[in-house]
């Protein structure tokens, strides 16, 4: 089996594959995590129960996610060893700190606190135990801060030298770390994180609502995440505006790529609202375009050049249909956010915000658009910078592994088997979570844990079983 | 002498020991669960360790990450090399990793989830031991890359260091379970902890024997005079706390068994490293030669003498927090 095949196309499968699986995870935690600081806060501050409620009802749902987030994590630490181990020994001493970096400021300060914030606030009181909810959203930021950052060099490059040994080394550590498209990357991310938890937040409140609109903890809920989604939308699709100008500024093959530019345009290019990209015949078959809209948009200008795939010699070009669809799915989801967000700030000021059943399902629709977004986004991005692993300096083929298509084949598999198993009954017990409306006196996720006076104790579980 | 190479030689190890130190016995318990067949007990060994576990698994990370940037020719030469056992690790840590959340979502799945512990606890520990055995047997580098085949790993040696370790973190799940637990399950712990040391004693033997026979350099390095001076007090020092576990386990004491046998692990592990030293990758690499640039190095030197004695303080807060003994629906006290 696998004979034959392409080792560096299997290798590759595999990144896309477990990283796709992985980021999924990483986008709900981080929004998540900050999500239960303001609950645990809210709470504090105002000793409102319904808010203890909902802490403790998206606790259970954080700690399934975190969990499958930690587990598909490791494999992707080590992946650049295994798949990648010429790109991990050129781009060890840059990479290789930051992602150190991660592990010793973000990966144990989550892990650290985590036991606490899920099993501690008995043990160790609400203030302390806030302190560790906290640590705990800290952590997922931190982490974010430092993989983006490593992400963004391989984009944009900067800062480092070359030594005898081939390898990449850093000249000067501020400019790798702050590497031009980074500032940018890191808060397109973050927000990306923040809508796509305000959305399952919103769409799982917006489900029970729809079952009865009087319930505290989805009006609640629902009420927060659909103030973030009015609020943010705006400001993520100015912010993606800006960071698709910084990424025209640096790799402008990705921008061509995405707007389906293969020619040049000297007098104002056309906006390519929908296609085909035929990459064998350097056209976008079947286009409706808006004439020189792109120029305005890109260059702020309607007659203003730009340059296509035409100027970029061949083999330097990205996959431009995958590049191109993934970018329309993202922005057209992001518009279709901003519009939920604009829709329930109608419904908030006409006082029917809990009483719009069309509000609720539209809300509910959209629960997994983030997770989408997220995901074209990355797709974008990663596919339209191939086909190098450090843009320009590094291409692809010659980061592979002394590798045989047998064995990345054979592993592949097992991830694919391994993943849909595993991550399909978490998403299930998950969305079993989410279909019991959070209700008073709501239990973390203790579980079994004793030292509680009510919930499940094994000795109650097992007191129910033998009565059935 | 002391450069900074050196430096990160033994940062890298301690890294590895500490995750040898805090994830052998929550695999451990993952490997003894099949042996605790009802679901009290499998509640309360879970429940032991359910608050930790996840930062146990982050010294993993910062092992192979620390690697990657420390010595990143080592880290792109052993991987491939140990390419199956490195997947059969991972996907085994997928299993038993999210059986912690997992058991306690469903009724009908539970002892799915809980056969996906103990197979993925086993998978990942026997792994670890066949990918030290592979290690230490040496590895065919020509040039910056891996140049064995895809099976060398797979020898009578590192199936041999494969169970050894599946005993030794049996062992220490065992004692664990000594200390954290009363009532039967304790007594059934503490059994088995007799039943693996004497395993695990063997198992040390038998890799002691083995593994001179493996290189010369290995033979020299622990009989040739005078080095003889400096690695004789290893096994001396076996035979001692050996002694002192077996007194323990008679007495019945709650701690002292788990602690010695880590000990038994740090004696096992500063044993590796004088067969090891100065090469990372045996016979072909010294730690030289895979160190990063030493501005990589120092860069990263700054962020572990600040940051790791705050997580091993954080670390410490957490596990005394969740201290005690775990019973049946009376908790920790």
């Amino acid at each position: 089996m696998f004979e034959g095949w392409d080792a560096v196309v299997l290798a590759r499968a595999q990144f896309a594959f477990t990283m796709s699986f992985h980021i999924v995870f990483p986008a709900f935690s981080i929004g998540l995590a900050s999500y239960l600081a303001v609950l645990e806060a809210l709470w504090l501050a105002t000793k409102r129960e319904v808010y203890i409620n909902l802490f403790n009802y998206w606790l259970k749902i954080f700690a399934v996610a975190f969990g499958m987030g930690v587990v598909s994590g490791i494999v992707m630490s080590y992946q650049f060893g295994t798949n990648w181990s010429s790109f991990a020994d050129k781009t060890g001493p840059v990479i290789g700190p930051m992602m150190a970096y991660e592990v010793l400021t973000a990966f144990f300060l989550e892990a650290g606190f985590l036991g606490v914030m899920l099993f501690g606030l008995e043990r160790v009181g609400p203030r302390l135990h806030f302190v560790a909810t906290l640590m705990v959203a800290i952590g997922t930021l931190i982490s974010a801060f430092w993989i983006l950052s490593a992400n963004s060099w391989m984009q944009t490059p900067a800062g480092h030298a070359v030594n005898a040994d081939g390898q990449f080394v850093a000249a000067d550590w501020l400019k790798v770390i702050f590497n031009p498209s980074f500032p940018y990357r890191l808060v397109h991310m973050v927000l990306a994180a923040y809508l796509t938890t305000s959305l399952v937040v919103g769409g799982v409140g917006a489900w029970h609502l729809l079952r009865d609109q009087h319930l505290a903890g989805p009006r609640v809920m629902f009420s927060m995440a659909m103030w973030m989604a009015t609020l943010v939308a705006p400001i993520q699709i100015l912010a993606g505006d800006q960071h698709g100008l910084n990424t025209l500024e640096h790799q402008p093959a990705k921008v061509m790529a995405m707007e389906g530019h293969f020619q040049s345009h000297p007098n104002g290019a056309p906006l390519v609202l929908f296609g085909w990209p035929d990459m064998a015949d350097a056209k976008v078959k079947y286009a409706i375009e808006v004439p020189k809209l792109s120029s305005l948009i890109l260059k702020h200008s309607l007659d203003a050049p730009l340059a296509g795939l035409d100027t970029v010699p061949r083999e330097n070009w990205p996959p431009v249909p995958i590049t191109f669809w993934s970018f329309r799915i993202m922005v057209g989801l992001g518009f279709l956010i901003l519009g939920l967000g604009l829709f329930s700030l109608l419904m908030r000021w006409r006082g029917l915000m809990y009483q719009s059943p069309l509000l609720h399902r539209f809300a509910v629709l959209m629960g997994p658009a983030g997770f989408i977004a997220v995901l074209a986004g990355w797709i974008t991005t990663e596919t339209g910078r191939q086909p190098f692993t450090v843009y320009g300096l590094l291409r692809t083929t010659d980061s592979v592994s002394p590798l045989a298509a047998p064995a990345v084949g054979s592993s592949l598999i097992a991830f694919i088997i391994v993943y849909f198993a595993v991550f399909t009954a978490g998403v299930i017990y998950i969305l079993r979570l989410m279909a019991q409306p959070p209700h008073p006196g709501e239990q973390g996720p203790t579980k079994d844990l004793p030292a509680r006076a009510a919930g499940i104790t094994p000795a109650a579980g097992a007191v129910v079983e033998g009565a059935r | 002498m002391i450069d900074l190479a050196t430096i990160w030689a033994f940062i890298i190890a301690f890294a590895v020991f500490v995750y040898v130190v805090m994830d052998g016995f929550d695999l451990g318990l993952g490997i003894l669960f099949p042996l605790f067949p009802q679901k009290a007990d499998r509640d309360v060994i879970m429940n032991t360790v359910a608050p930790v576990w996840d930062g146990n698994e982050t010294w993993l990370v910062l092992g192979g990450g620390g690697m990657m940037a420390a010595f990143p020719l080592a880290y792109a030469v052993l991987m491939p090399a140990l390419y199956t056992p490195m997947i059969a690790m991972l996907l085994g840590l997928v299993f038993r990793g999210v059986a912690f959340e997992f058991r306690w979502r469903t009724q009908k799945a539970r002892n799915k989830w809980d056969l996906a512990f103990a197979g993925g606890s086993l998978v990942a520990t026997l792994a670890q031991g066949i990918a030290l055995g592979a290690i230490l047997q040496g590895i065919h580098v020509e040039g910056r890359h891996y140049a064995g085949g895809w099976w060398d790993w797979l020898t009578a040696f590192s199936v041999l260091t494969g169970i050894a370790l599946v005993i030794g973190y049996a062992l220490l799940g065992a004692t664990w379970l000594v200390m954290k637990t009363e009532g039967e399950l304790r007594e059934r712990a503490y059994h088995l902890s007799w039943i693996l040391l004497v395993a695990m004693l063997c198992a040390i033997g038998a890799v002691s024997i083995a593994t001179p026979f493996l290189a010369v350099q290995y033979t020299q390095r622990w009989f040739a005079w005078p080095n003889i001076i400096l690695t004789a007090p290893v096994p001396i020092a076996v035979a001692a706390v050996t002694a002192l576990l077996l007194r323990a386990l008679g007495n019945k004491n709650d701690h002292q068994p788990f602690f010695l046998v880590l000990a038994l692990f740090a004696l096992s592990y500063a044993g590796l490293g004088i067969s090891m030293y100065p090469y990372i990758v045996p016979q072909s690499i010294t730690i030289w030669q895979a160190a990063a640039p030493a501005n990589s190095q120092i860069f990263m030197l700054f962020g572990v003498s600040i940051l790791v004695p705050l997580i091993l303080g954080y670390t410490a807060w957490a596990y005394w927090v969740f201290r005690g003994k775990v019973r049946p629906g009376h908790g920790y006290h």
